[in-house]
């Protein structure tokens, strides 16, 4: 199937070069830091991690969101999940491999990686995070494989299929659960020590993967013949809708427990991100962004009409992922550092070139995912004709 | 026929079986660099066991702050980042084994304001040596481990630089070579390793001192502000201090059990 990726107009080649480029722009740019190490990153002793490992942290997210299509699909045999399910599946390996990368671009000594695996370490959080996110890689390439060629064949796919089908649900669970467990169970890191991280990462998953699902979807109709229909897209609308306010909920919750507590070691993080703490507020800007942005999202696409009209759709899916994304992506890592265990505050911009590594990684990712989506729609069209 | 190729088949499905289980028995039993390394739970080794070596069931540092002043501080902090060839950093990607910040700093929630005397009195941090070290715990490759006699001690060519033990580390005591160590070493000391580029590095409560008879470089020249010994040993300097003074230990409600003891 994959020569279908091997066809394609002026838009589609012209689309892949750019992604070429930029990929090669981000080697360039991982050639410094590989030859000087990571000192061209904004990182620093108080700050250890930053842009590569919160994109991770957000993209696990997206990764996990073919469960809302896998969930309605296969155990409550919504039927017309079908049309875009594949698509929820490509997107997972594409995200996964995204996540990947930008763990391997963090490393200080990538030469070393296979230590992970060659002293395996069951009580390091970061071993059952390669152990899950690996594993959530391979389920989705052999689901999204095998339920495609046997769409190709016009046949219904082999029942062994189901298995993994149905592994895949709490897999993808697992996904962004151990990764949140990388954070909340470190001692005297306030801002990442609560049981409800691993929900709040899961709501916000479960709001920013379909929203981003629905935009993508939206710009294959745009240069594609390709059409899953209105009310799949508005019902996915729906669940960005439900995730991010479970997500807000779960935000607040936390807001209350830290300013009514007055436990100073929870309050200065959440003090740093929305208000500056002693002079020092990078992200306060951006978190009040983020927090507009999520919460007129939720207003927009609250309203069934909204969710019918694709502008309003668009829009709404927009301001929920671009909110997810400054929440998780900048603010999660960022604030959880800040101020350190020693109530100094070093603050972390990224620089130009760790940015440049990080575009190159997105392009690769998004090169996997149109490569992808190129076949799956490249079968659908062909067995619709 | 059918018999022999049954008990072929039993043979061979046991063989494969023998095979695959074998190897990971001994991972379970000794995942790496000791026997004692067991696959589930946060690796330890033993001590060196040399004639000169010094001995302890559980190493400890009591800091005592009232014979602490700042002249001593610093021959204490160079001594230690000179035989460690610790760089001078000048950014904020800078390394640190042994320095100063303020006591309401490092005792945030044991001061208060009228502690006058005390609260800006800049007070001595380094790694607490932790009994229950979330850093060792975290730790995906056992790059850090914990001996037997309680030290927490890096393997420079095992990690991987990912950082997760300074995300831990709930008192910022490790830093990471974000570049190259050497050029910001001014004479290098041949008698300990410099670091590459890329790995994390703390104080190891001078382990190699230990192995050949010495006290740590930094109580040697502390002039008696700082004791080492073992927290085992009822008749060790250490005890005889914590059962005369009180004491405090940095972020107690946390459970790490550091094992650096401040005299107050």
């Amino acid at each position: 199937m994959l020569e279908k990726a091997l066809t394609g107009g002026k838009i589609y080649w012209g689309w892949l070069s750019l992604l070429l480029v930029l990929m090669a722009v981000g080697g360039l740019c991982y050639w410094q830091q590989l030859t000087q190490g990571l000192t061209i990153t904004g990182m620093s002793r108080d700050v250890s991690w930053g842009f590569y490992i919160a994109q991770f942290t957000f993209l696990v997210g997206v990764a996990a969101s073919a469960v809302m299509l896998v969930i309605p699909k296969y155990l409550h045999h919504y039927q017309k999940f079908g049309k875009i399910l594949i698509l929820g599946e490509f997107n997972a390996v594409a995200m996964v491999i995204l996540c990947l990368l930008f763990i391997v671009a963090d490393l200080g000594s990538p030469q070393r990686l296979m230590n992970v695996i060659l002293h395996p370490t069951p009580n390091s959080i970061l071993f059952w995070d390669m152990v899950v996110l690996n594993g959530y890689l391979f389920i989705n390439i052999l689901v999204g494989w095998v339920t495609l060629q046997a769409e190709r064949k016009e046949v219904a796919p082999p029942n062994w299929i189901k298995f993994f089908i149905y592994l895949s649900i709490p897999w993808a669970v697992s996904i962004h659960t151990v990764t949140a467990f990388l954070y909340a169970g470190l001692p005297g890191r306030g801002y990442w020590l609560t049981a409800v991280l691993a929900a709040r990462f899961l709501a916000s998953a479960f709001a920013a993967g379909p929203a981003f699902l629905i935009l993508v979807t939206y710009i294959a109709k745009i240069f594609t013949k390709f059409d899953p229909g209105k009310d799949v897209l508005a019902v996915l609308g729906k669940t960005v809708v439900y995730a991010m306010s479970v997500n807000i909920f779960l935000f607040l919750c936390e807001v209350f427990t830290v300013t009514y507590s007055q436990i100073p070691s929870h309050m200065a993080h959440l003090q740093y991100l929305f208000f500056g703490y002693h002079g020092h507020g990078v992200l306060v800007p951006w978190m009040w962004t983020a927090m507009i942005m999520g919460l007129s999202g939720i207003l927009i696409l609250l309203v069934p009409k909204n969710r019918k009209s694709d502008n309003m759709l668009i829009i709404g899916c927009i301001l929920v992922f671009i909110g997810a994304w400054i929440d998780k992506g900048l603010g999660m890592i960022g604030g959880g550092f800040v101020p350190n265990p020693l109530h100094e505050v070093t603050e972390y911009v990224p620089t130009a070139l760790e940015l440049g590594v990080s575009l190159g990684i997105y392009a690769t990712g998004f090169l996997v995912l149109t490569v992808m989506y190129k076949v799956a729609i490249g079968v659908k069209q062909e067995v619709e004709a | 026929m059918n018999t022999n190729r049954r008990s072929l088949l039993k043979f061979a499905g046991l063989a494969v079986l023998g095979w695959s289980v074998k190897p990971a028995l001994t991972v379970f039993a000794a995942g790496g660099a000791g026997p004692r390394e067991a696959i589930l739970f946060a690796s330890r080794h033993g001590a060196p066991t040399g004639e000169k070596a010094l001995k302890a069931g559980r190493w400890a540092m009591v800091i005592d702050t009232s014979k602490m002043t700042p002249e001593i501080q610093k021959k204490c902090i160079e001594v230690c980042h000179k035989t460690h060839n610790v760089p001078s950093i000048p950014t904020k990607q800078e390394i640190k084994w042994l320095w100063t910040a303020q006591f309401s700093d490092v005792f945030a929630e044991q001061s208060h304001p009228y502690l006058e005397k005390l609260t800006k009195r800049p007070t001595l941090t380094l790694c607490n040596h932790c009994d229950n070290p979330p850093c060792v715990r975290v730790c995906p490759t056992k790059a850090t481990f914990q001996r037997e006699d309680g030290i927490v001690m890096m393997d420079f060519h095992r990690c991987i630089g990912c950082r997760y033990c300074m995300a831990a580390c709930p008192y910022g005591s490790r830093s990471f070579n974000f570049q190259d160590p050497r050029p910001f070493i001014e004479n290098i000391d041949m008698e300990f390793p410099t670091r590459t580029k890329g790995v994390v590095e703390k104080c190891e409560f001078c382990a190699e001192r230990l192995a050949e008879g010495h006290l740590p470089a930094c109580v040697e020249v502390s002039e008696g502000a700082m004791a080492f010994g073992d927290l085992d040993d009822p008749g060790s300097d250490v005890r005889k201090l914590l059962g005369a003074r009180y004491s405090i230990r940095r972020k107690p409600e946390l459970g790490t059990e550091p094992c650096v003891y401040y005299l107050i």
